[in-house]
């Protein structure tokens, strides 16, 4: 096991910009989550870990190896692939032992770390078959296995749950994260699936046209988004996000709504905002609708989640972004063109700049 | 008045009014299309029965009309295929005659036409050439095709697209209008009449086939495969052999017989540039037509020889073939 270092590591694709440089460290034993939507380039970043593509400059380190030049062979790391990548031509036997083999490996040895992994992953009824007769979940499993056999100094993973079925991602979910336990394997995985990487990461690095947001732990880059991409990005739906103006104490929100803002953040807000306009955030959980809250809205849309409700606020009609999304108990039914009051969670509410993006951070 | 009023809506429906799910149409246009394709396969078969059967005439039943198809068949076309012989005459053949019982099986046909064997002809020589030219030419052109088609299909090959049409045009050059050319520099450099000049030129030639057909197989294979063998600690030529080839095979087998066929039957190049130690099949075989009289069985025994190399490589890779050359019909 090992610790990857990235310093200032950086892809080009001719003109395009793919991953600008980035600085990161994976500790030794750490599950990391590289999250973003497609094109973000995080996977380009987890295949210049591992050799695949070639960096444009920069320098990466894993263990006490500078790898940036080496051959992927030479890097001690394993891959599991989003579509598996299972040779179909050889057993699943060979496909989990062929890594070995390129080790020249002795016979005892592959056979002791086949049965451990197979026990493992419970696969040992597959293994004379033939990759292409299994079930996705039962490839994946074969492919983490293959990875495993290894026992290489850290895991590369790319969207491993991406192609299975979305019941099942649960259990593999899961699974995963149980390997990574037992075996406290330095991990990088890569997901475009917020609540996946909420579920599984120890940190969190959300990326963003080919920009690293924010690294934090899930429930930093959740309560504590450093910019609106971030805020936007995490939670399903993501962060509340209101625009208004500011001004000595109290922020004007759209419907003539007035918001007292807590006194602690009063002085970041007047040191860090670069005009008058910002942005309120919180979390659906943050309000709570009650009769004599300080904000109103009216009812757009309300609609059962199973477990809560989830009310749909619109602060001013006539601004579509002047929305909250709310979460309330099930049992408040509210009418479309109700007239709803709630209050916030003072915890809870965070605040940007919009012209900035950048959130307001809390001084001391 | 009729049974039908009385059944009420609670009546349980014991008869399916459901129609077949088959159309009738539908079995009927399978039925079509069965017979059509036997008819075609009939049509193509006929030449080479008719071929088969002249193989094993005389002289007389080959130009009887109307053709014979039931005949007593002998070993005439083969043994002037694969003999020469001189004609007897007068005291020399009734003195042959006499002494019949101690020849052999060979030497007995000929001798029924009134000849003598002489020893054997060379046309065993002329097959032994095609087959060592052919298969030469086949397999450095799809080694050499696949390494090509792997590089164009993977890495990132400056004026790609360039190269690919250079390699393509290749193809568009008749090749009567390049063997006078050919010819001569054939000569300068020792290479006319030689086994190595005819595999370097089909292996040229066939190259941009190969190139061609391998790159589509190849482009099929997704890279991950490598990827993965890469990362799993081999080398890009292990990750090569060990992956892509074995997933190729399809493409490969296909690519290979194309390529066969084409060298195993081509005449131009041979009849140019060969004349007598590289001399190939098919030339040999037309200029049969020219010595004497035409000796139809012989030529078809000589075609019937011809065709049983290809026949064995195609049969041997049936397996491959049939996804290989619907290959681009069937997406996975």
């Amino acid at each position: 096991m090992a610790q990857i270092s990235l310093r200032q590591v950086e892809k080009r694709f001719g003109e395009f910009q793919a991953v600008q440089p980035v600085d990161l460290t994976i500790n030794d034993g750490e599950f990391v989550v590289l999250l973003g939507p497609s094109g973000c380039g995080k996977t380009t970043t987890l295949r210049m870990i591992s050799g695949l593509e070639a960096v444009t400059s920069g320098r990466i380190v894993i263990g006490d190896k500078d790898v940036t030049w080496m051959h992927p062979s030479d890097r001690d790391i394993a891959f599991v692939f989003q579509l598996y990548a299972l040779y179909p031509h050889i057993s699943v036997r060979k496909n989990i032992t062929f890594p070995l083999e390129a080790q020249k490996v002795d016979k005892a040895t592959i056979k002791k770390r086949l049965s451990m992994v197979t026990d493992l992953l419970r696969i040992q009824h597959l293994l004379r078959q033939r990759p292409g007769n299994l079930s996705g979940g039962d490839k994946q499993r074969v492919a983490l296995a293959r990875a495993l056999v290894r026992q290489p100094a850290a895991f590369l993973m790319d969207e491993p749950l991406g192609a299975l079925d979305a019941d099942f991602r649960e259990t593999m979910r899961a699974e995963i994260k149980r390997l990574h336990i037992q075996q406290g394997a330095t991990t990088v995985y890569v997901t475009h699936d917020q609540i996946e990487a909420m579920a599984m990461g120890d940190r969190i690095v959300v990326m963003s046209a080919a920009v690293v947001q924010q690294v934090g732990t899930p429930a930093d880059v959740y309560y504590n988004p450093a910019n609106l991409f971030v805020a936007r990005f995490i939670g399903s739906p993501g962060m509340n996000l209101i625009s208004g103006k500011y001004a000595d104490g109290i922020a004007h929100l759209p419907g003539n709504n007035r918001l007292n803002v807590p006194e602690p953040w009063r002085k970041s807000i007047s040191n860090q905002l670069t005009g008058d306009d910002i942005m309120l955030g919180f979390r659906p959980e943050a309000a709570r609708i009650n009769g004599q809250g300080a904000l109103r809205a009216e009812v757009y849309a309300s609609d059962l989640h199973g477990a809560y409700n989830m009310i749909h606020l619109s602060l001013d009609e006539e601004q579509d972004e002047a929305m909250a999304h709310v979460r309330s108990s099930r049992g408040l039914n509210l009418a479309i063109g109700d007239q709803a009051a709630f209050d916030l969670d003072p915890e809870m509410i965070r605040f940007f700049d919009p012209h900035t993006e950048s959130a307001v951070v809390l001084e001391a | 008045m009729s049974s039908f009023e009385e059944t009420g809506p609670s009546t349980p429906v014991t008869e399916s009014i459901r129609v077949d799910k088959v159309k009738p149409q539908a079995r009927l246009g399978k039925r079509v299309r069965a017979i059509l394709v036997i008819i075609v396969a009939i049509v193509l078969l006929v030449p080479v029965a008719v071929m088969l059967m002249t193989a094993f005439k005389s002289r007389s039943d080959v130009v009887a009309i109307p053709p014979k198809v039931i005949f007593e068949p002998t070993l005439e076309g083969l043994v002037f295929l694969l003999t020469e012989r001189s004609q007897l005459s007068g005291e020399a053949l009734e003195e042959a005659k006499a002494n019949a019982d101690d020849l052999g099986l060979f030497e007995r046909v000929a001798l029924d036409n009134g000849q003598r064997i002489n020893g054997p002809s060379d046309f065993l020589r002329r097959l032994r050439n095609s087959i060592i030219i052919a298969f030469g030419a086949t397999f450095a052109s799809v080694t050499l095709g696949l390494f090509a088609a792997y590089g164009f299909s993977r890495f990132e090959v400056p004026g790609a697209n360039d190269l690919l049409f250079f390699i393509l045009s290749g193809r568009m050059l008749p090749a009567v209008v390049v063997t006078i050319p050919i010819f001569l520099m054939y000569r300068q450099l020792g290479l006319y009449d030689t086994h190595l000049g005819m595999i370097l030129v089909y292996t040229v030639f066939n190259l941009s086939l190969t190139v061609w057909l391998l790159k589509g197989f190849i482009d099929e294979i997704p890279k991950e495969y490598e990827e993965a063998a890469l990362v799993d600690g081999y080398t890009r030529f292990q990750a090569f052999y060990k992956i892509v080839v074995p997933q190729a095979a399809t493409g490969i087998a296909a690519t290979t017989v194309f390529s066969l066929i084409f060298v195993w039957n081509e005449y131009a190049f041979a009849l140019m540039l060969t004349s007598e130690d590289a001399r190939t099949a098919p030339p040999a075989i037309a200029t049969m037509l020219g010595r004497g009289g035409i000796e139809w069985s012989a030529i078809a025994a000589g075609t019937l020889a011809f065709l049983i190399p290809v026949l064995i490589v195609i049969f041997a890779m049936r397996r491959h073939l049939l996804r290989g050359v619907t290959f681009g019909a069937i997406r996975q």
